[in-house]
């Protein structure tokens, strides 16, 4: 998915009666930010603490019905083999930030470490580097996570290379074109001229001109990887039984869909909040910063 | 010139066949090397070490892996794509079978995803700033942010279960009416769709908006243009190449999505084929689909990069 517009976004001068416009933007750029930090943040603290919230065991069997609606004592209601769905989503959260989480970090050191060590390297390296980004570009997330799936079986470790694999090229093409503009300004030339080394270049002069950019697009692909994993999940390629995400929580309780069961509802909506959240905050926090520029 | 043109779009359609042949590589790599045996996986766990080393040398799985792949590869080339090894069917025989039906789907969601996408994006640059944009910009924030299954399911809840206007699963094999067509369609191409208008829409406004900024339309204003004129006279015929650029971008992401949506809705398209696959590590198959969805892909991406040459007046015209 591109998000290209988010970088013209606000840029774009504003004419007309300026004020006002920027006034009125800054509002709706303040109340969804509180939207998605409050949604985002939510699910964090569910990820952190959930487990220890939970009223039951993730695998126990606590009711003798099934597909249960919310009730006192399950408030999302049972699943298809009568376990509290309450304790499963606290769970499942757990699985679905932390993958996408780790995923989306690695993601992001790969790419930004590789874009800046194109640009300060020779040029058969800058091009074999970017070579290989563009071939791993060429393959959809999807594709590439069903493809390894195929070979070496789904386990945890293999989403996260696989996400990676998957995400960590778009990431490299931004951090790459960011890197080569700031190495052509004056004050890495003068560092240069010093005689500061490579390394010395990349961290103290480079890195942290670039880093805002790099935690924005970090944000976003947190969110397109926990749409690939759930979605790997959901496919029943995924996270494997007894652990489950959200997206297995899907799954597993599809069957319930045709009597409209809480079970199969609850961790697809859990899901949309959480990538909802996050699409919201990142939006904001790049548009107010846009915003400040102008 | 002409000629430099020519060079361009000639050496873009080069360096794409460059890439399919890389991304061949990759494809061929992580299936290849398999900690397990293809031999050991079709006879089961069962077959005497006699066995499998004979179907081995029938596979061709003794050669060096780079004889192997020069196989897949030459064979791909020629239209055999192997054998697959679940249920002995030529894979080639498998996708032809599939391969309409998700052209169809395909089809049908382009047919209406774009006009829906270019209005609401030529709507929101229009009213950029205004109520309208901002709720648009809300509204396409949050559905691209959507899984597909959620919107599937929640598509599953509202029209089969609670209103029962429409059955829950797609069956490709008894289109006989328009009725039949709508009952089959409707929840697929609903679920692709609105992901991807809210994508194309929001690629839409940014291209327009790139053109409303620019001098000329400036200078359109001063000379007291209307406004709907200004974007429909001026802007809209400069805007075509970024905005085809956008959609053919967008169209990319069909190949993920369609992915879920075949497999929730018991679609007999070649996504849910590949899925299958992927459950039976059946490679052959997986590789044959990889190859499939990753050459839509880069065709999709060169068409996007071909609008964005073609559309540029200082190459075009010279």
């Amino acid at each position: 998915m591109n998000r290209a517009e988010n970088a013209t976004r606000g840029r774009s001068g504003v004419r007309g009666p300026v004020a006002t416009l920027a006034v009125r933007r800054l509002r709706t750029v303040q109340w969804t930010r509180w939207v998605g930090l409050t949604l985002f943040g939510a699910w964090l603290l569910v990820a952190l603490f959930g487990p220890m919230l939970a009223p039951h065991p993730m695998g126990a069997f606590v009711s003798d019905e099934i597909y249960a609606g919310a009730s006192a004592s399950f408030p999302l209601g049972t699943d298809y083999m009568g376990r509290d769905m309450l304790s499963r989503v606290l769970v499942g959260a757990r699985y679905t930030l932390g993958l996408a989480l780790i995923a989306a970090v690695l993601s992001s050191l790969v790419g930004a470490g590789f874009g800046m060590l194109a640009v300060l390297t020779p040029r058969w390296l800058e091009e074999t580097i970017r070579r290989v980004f563009d071939t791993l570009i060429s393959i959809p997330s999807k594709m590439m996570a069903l493809v390894m799936v195929s070979a070496f079986g789904s386990s945890i470790p293999l989403l996260i290379l696989a996400a990676v694999l998957g995400y960590a090229p778009g990431a490299f093409r931004i951090a790459h074109s960011l890197a080569a503009n700031l190495s052509t300004l004056e004050y890495v030339q003068v560092a240069r001229t010093r005689g500061e080394g490579r390394l010395y270049i990349a961290i103290v002069e480079i890195l942290p001109n670039m880093l805002q950019s790099v935690l924005t697009d970090m944000g976003m692909r947190f969110v397109f990887i926990v749409l690939l994993l759930s979605g790997m999940s959901f496919l029943g390629l995924g996270v494997q039984p007894p652990a489950a995400d959200l997206g297995s929580l899907v799954r597993e309780n599809i069957g319930g869909l045709s009597e409209g069961a809480l079970a199969v509802i609850a961790p697809a909506v859990a899901i949309g909040m959480l990538t909802i959240g996050a699409n919201l905050l990142i939006d904001s926090l790049s548009s107010s910063r846009e915003a400040q520029k102008e | 010139m002409r000629h430099t043109l020519a060079v361009l779009v000639l050496s873009r359609l080069a360096s794409s066949l460059v890439t399919l042949f890389l991304v061949s590589l990759v494809i061929f790599a992580i299936t290849a090397l398999l900690p397990g045996d293809t031999a050991q996986q079709i006879l089961g766990q069962f077959a005497t070490p006699e066995q499998v080393a004979a179907l081995r040398v029938q596979l061709g799985l003794d050669h060096p892996a780079l004889i192997r792949y020069w196989h897949w590869l030459s064979g791909f080339v020629t239209g055999d794509l192997g054998q697959s090894a679940s249920n002995g069917v030529p894979v080639a025989q498998l996708l032809a079978a599939r391969l309409p039906n998700s052209l169809i789907l395909a089809a049908v969601t382009t047919a209406i995803s774009v006009p829906l996408a270019l209005v609401m994006g030529m709507v929101a640059a229009m009213r950029r700033g205004g109520t309208t944009d901002r709720v648009l910009n809300l509204v396409t924030l949050s559905m691209v942010a959507l899984p597909e299954f959620l919107v599937a399911t929640l598509a599953v809840l509202l029209f089969a279960v609670k209103l029962g206007w429409l059955p829950a699963l797609s069956y490709v094999a008894n289109v006989e009416s328009f009725t039949d067509f709508l009952k089959i369609y409707t929840m697929p191409v609903l679920t692709l769709c609105f992901v991807l208008v809210a994508q194309m829409a929001r690629m839409t406004r940014a291209a327009l908006i790139d053109q409303l900024d620019s001098a000329y339309v400036e200078m359109a204003r001063l000379k007291g243009v209307p406004p709907m004129r200004r974007v429909l006279r001026h802007a809209l015929p400069n805007a075509v190449g970024p905005i085809a650029n956008a959609v053919a971008l967008s169209l990319s992401y069909l190949i993920g999505g369609v992915i879920i949506v075949e497999t929730i809705f018991n679609y007999p398209g070649i996504a849910g084929l590949m899925v299958d696959a992927v459950s039976n590590r059946d490679l052959a198959l997986v590789q044959a689909c990889a190859m499939l969805f990753c050459g839509a892909y880069l065709l999709l991406v060169m068409l996007a990069d071909l609008c964005a040459i073609l559309s540029n007046p200082r190459l075009r015209n010279r």
